[in-house]
């Protein structure tokens, strides 16, 4: 293994983690306003680090470019399903929780 | 390095079967939603893990797809099919 594969393998488990983190959130967590924020923790970071460890290996520029259009894609998808889901909640009267 | 993202996009596939209970369980359709949202992103990193252990550009392309599928599936929801109590018009 060279040096980029350690690099790589790092960001990747660092990014799996991430997921496993979010689902484990999603499971765990009380209400629907505690797992988006699970949920986009998993989107953002998670997919990020996967994508930067693959970033790495990649060999051309374009490849390299779809890999970051893909995270921005998401990222966008993220934020704006994050922000509609929660105002839809509160729309519909779902309570905060609440210890 | 292939058993490294292949062993990887087998995590990140227990992930998504550990995420069924929540879809399973809701308790409302958000929650469900929130589950699904989760599924897809996994999925893109699935395949992205698979693009590059098998050197196969298509997968790429599937995830790209995935990737633009998840915004428009989500507004889909909020705005076309998640039911909203009738009386509350008031606010918006």
């Amino acid at each position: 293994m060279t040096l980029t594969d350690y690099l790589s393998a790092v960001l990747l488990f660092a990014g799996a983690f991430f997921f496993l983190a979010g689902t484990l959130g999603l499971l765990r967590f009380p209400d629907v306003y505690t797992r988006l924020h699970a949920l986009t923790k998993a989107d953002n970071v998670g997919l990020g680090l996967i994508v930067a460890g693959l970033l790495v290996q990649a060999e051309t520029w374009a490849g390299a470019g779809k890999l970051i259009l893909i995270w921005l894609l998401v990222l966008l998808a993220g934020a704006s399903v994050a922000n509609l889901i929660a105002h839809g909640a509160l729309r519909r009267g779902i309570r905060v929780w609440k210890q | 390095m292939q058993i490294l993202y292949l062993s990887l996009a087998l995590f990140l596939l227990l992930n998504l079967g550990a995420g069924m209970w929540r879809v399973l369980r809701g308790p409302s359709a958000a929650d469900r939603m929130l589950a699904a949202q989760l599924f897809g992103t996994t999925a893109v990193g699935m395949l992205l893990l698979l693009a590059q252990a098998y050197d196969n550009n298509a997968l790429r392309d599937v995830a790209l797809v995935f990737a633009l599928l998840a915004a428009v599936t989500a507004v889909a929801f909020v705005r076309r099919t998640w039911p909203e109590p009738e009386s509350k018009h008031d606010t918006d």
